[in-house]
């Protein structure tokens, strides 16, 4: 059994109201030195499979993410 | 006529859509996710609006993947009209049915109040009711409702005249390049008694009894 870790982020150049308005939030809070905030998600996956990583890809495309707004990384993680 | 009206888990607003459909003389059945076929004889096929599967994910995004989403793809692919409203405008975009996709209003908030369309196509069988250019007051209620995507992929139907949402060229409606299959994100079935402040919604139900 892996624990396959899958990253969806929206993609570049896509409108983030979310993260603008975490970005708002930190910077009424006080916080100095706020750049661009983007929120994303992590879906970890607990997964019987010899290839995980593969298996974990058509995953992605096929449902984790929507390849017109988003990008999806996917790790394997050892631990 | 007869319209299947597909419920998901969530769904909200079928009843709204049962009565806009049978207000324009059709006759209505009702079809669940899990079915693997649409009800016998069904001419045209509405996706209501609501929150299916919680919006968990993506919006839509489960329901695109249930299986009464194959028998609507082969219904489309018949020609056969379909049309979804709000939530499921965000399934036929996620099942790949229409171009673009639904993103959080640019304003982060639930957005819920009339606004004025222009008919920018009335050649798809939901507008044959309504003429080009053609202005009609109907509301909406989202927090997914700002379209983005390629206007070229498809055919914009209607087009906010005041876009409150953040839609890329002031999209509110799209068909697939055929034209049967629409979506939309304001409530054509809210606005069909004039309990509700206006029946501008009933072109695009009487659109497909012509």
């Amino acid at each position: 059994m892996s624990k396959v870790v899958v990253t969806v982020m929206p993609r570049e150049g896509v409108l983030d109201p979310q993260g603008q308005a975490v970005r708002g939030a930190l910077v009424r809070l006080g916080f100095e030195g706020v750049g661009d905030v983007r929120v994303g998600k992590r879906i970890e996956i607990q997964l019987d499979a010899d290839e995980p990583v593969a298996v974990a890809q058509e995953m992605v495309d096929r449902l984790l993410a929507n390849p017109l707004v988003e990008d999806a990384h996917v790790e394997v993680d050892a631990a | 006529m007869r319209v299947g009206v597909v419920r998901f888990p969530g769904s909200l607003d079928h009843e709204s859509a049962r009565r806009a459909a049978e207000g324009a003389g059709a006759h209505v059945e009702y079809a669940w996710h899990a079915d693997t076929r649409l009800p016998e004889g069904v001419d045209a096929v509405v996706l209501p609006g609501g929150f299916s599967y919680g919006d968990h994910l993506r919006p839509g995004a489960i329901a695109s993947r249930s299986p009464i989403m194959n028998a609507i793809r082969r219904h489309a692919d018949r020609g056969g009209p379909v049309l979804g409203i709000c939530n499921g405008f965000q399934v036929l975009c996620e099942a790949g049915l229409l171009p673009g996709t639904l993103r959080p209003n640019a304003g982060l908030s639930f957005v819920c109040r009339q606004v004025e369309l222009e008919v920018v196509d009335a050649e798809t069988p939901w507008t044959a009711g309504a003429a080009a250019g053609a202005r009609l007051s109907i509301p909406i209620k989202n927090h997914d409702g700002a379209w983005f995507g390629d206007p070229e992929e498809g055919r914009v139907v209607l087009r906010y005249e005041d876009d409150p949402l953040g839609s890329t060229d002031r999209v509110a409606g799209i068909a697939n390049r055929a034209g049967n299959v629409m979506g939309l994100m304001p409530h054509p079935e809210e606005a069909c008694d004039p309990l509700l402040g206006s029946t501008d919604g009933r072109r695009l139900f009487e659109g497909l009894a012509r």
